[in-house]
């Protein structure tokens, strides 16, 4: 992180440890278990184990990480796994990170599209997602309400704004993806450059 | 290998979508029904509807219906093909970018892009949110059990596995 996003680092409650990085086997058993244990999205377990539980990251840092994954083309949790075990390990960590997300669950994949191949019969399970599926959308909302928090905190207008605008955009009114960030990208580069020229005045 | 191998159209195939799909798998979705169903005619229509429900019941990312599609083309090294294609080129693409974003510089462009980037993300999130909501709760016991997790996830730190797991056993019991 350079010094522009430092005043994140500073936030007493989010202590960032100072610990050695972890191994590169901590690093693979640590995303092997986010991945297994995200029924309906991993995001939700991303953000509790490098966050809340390892604190490897702040909650700043963790937000600036997945938005820059969030807008790079692909899947962004594989490429949340691979950009932060680099930033922990080298290209090493980055790799046993991607490895620990997808490997288990490509197995366990595996297994079930043999299984369906020979039962093929989904009813039961069907109805099962149907309820892991309203939990899981509940999961959703309660981090992106803690994704929010830092920005509620500093009560930074312009960012909510257009997190707000972003959100009604495509939620609500159902404009097309690319025509929002066409206009939402640039404006809020903008905005954030203002401000922070303000700020240094 | 030739152009006409089946993991050879999976690798391009999907190596190629996934330089496009920018704003998460789900959005990718609809793009890979059409390039599995109509185009190359490697699965039916109601094959892909249930192996995006395996998908979906199975632990990890969702993108890895891509999985499923590999296996039903071409068995097992289908599958590692196709998860392979669809995941390793973006990631490395942004193991690059992330590492000029913050690599030591005096421009203070890369951090600043970064942090403008935030509000959207979280913005986008909750768009997701919201739209997910909408196409699952479709009774009202539906909407109270979300809102429900959504509360419990918000306020307690207790290990959303439990509340997954309380859903499932809502959903066998066809309550929800």
């Amino acid at each position: 992180m350079s010094a522009d996003s430092a005043p994140a680092a500073q936030e007493p409650d989010h202590p960032t440890s100072a610990a050695a990085p972890p191994s590169l086997t901590a690093l693979f058993v640590a995303f092997a278990r986010m991945s297994l244990a995200g029924f309906g999205g991993v995001l939700v377990f991303a953000r509790r184990a490098i966050v809340e539980q390892h604190r490897w990251m702040t909650a700043d840092e963790f937000n600036e990480t997945f938005a820059l994954c969030h807008f790079l083309p692909g899947p962004n949790i594989v490429n949340l796994s691979m950009v932060f075990g680099a930033r922990l390990r080298g290209i090493a960590g980055g790799i046993a990170a991607f490895a620990g997300l997808l490997l288990p669950p490509t197995l366990i994949m595996t297994v079930l599209a043999i299984a369906y191949a020979r039962f093929g019969d989904l009813e039961v399970l069907r109805r099962i997602l149907a309820g892991i599926s309203c939990a899981a959308v509940g999961l959703l909302i309660a981090v992106v309400f803690r994704m929010m928090t830092p920005l509620l905190k500093r009560m930074e207008a312009v960012a909510l704004i257009l997190m707000l605008g972003v959100f009604l955009a495509i939620g609500v009114l159902r404009l097309p993806l690319q025509a929002v960030l066409l206009v939402a990208i640039p404006v809020s580069i903008g905005a954030t450059f203002l401000l922070r020229r303000k700020v240094a005045a | 290998m030739n152009a006409e191998s089946p993991l050879w159209a999976l690798i391009s195939t999907f190596g190629l979508m996934s330089l496009f799909a920018v704003g998460g798998a789900a959005a990718a979705v609809p793009e890979m029904h059409r390039i599995a169903v109509d185009v190359h005619h490697w699965m039916t229509d109601k094959q892909f509807a249930d192996a995006y429900a395996i998908a979906q019941l199975s632990p990890g990312p969702n993108v890895l219906i891509v999985t499923l599609i590999g296996y039903a083309v071409a068995g097992i090294p289908g599958a590692l093909a196709a998860t392979l294609a669809m995941c390793l080129p973006t990631a490395l693409v942004a193991y690059y970018v992330s590492r000029l974003l913050n690599r030591p510089s005096q421009s203070r462009w890369p951090a600043l892009i970064q942090a403008a980037l935030v509000p959207l993300s979280i913005g986008l999130m909750a768009a997701s949110a919201l739209i997910l909501a909408q196409s699952t709760d479709r009774t009202i016991a539906a909407v109270l059990l979300t809102a429900m997790v959504a509360v419990i996830a918000s306020v307690s730190r207790i290990n959303p596995l439990w509340l997954l797991l309380a859903g499932g056993l809502l959903g066998f019991a066809g309550i929800v």
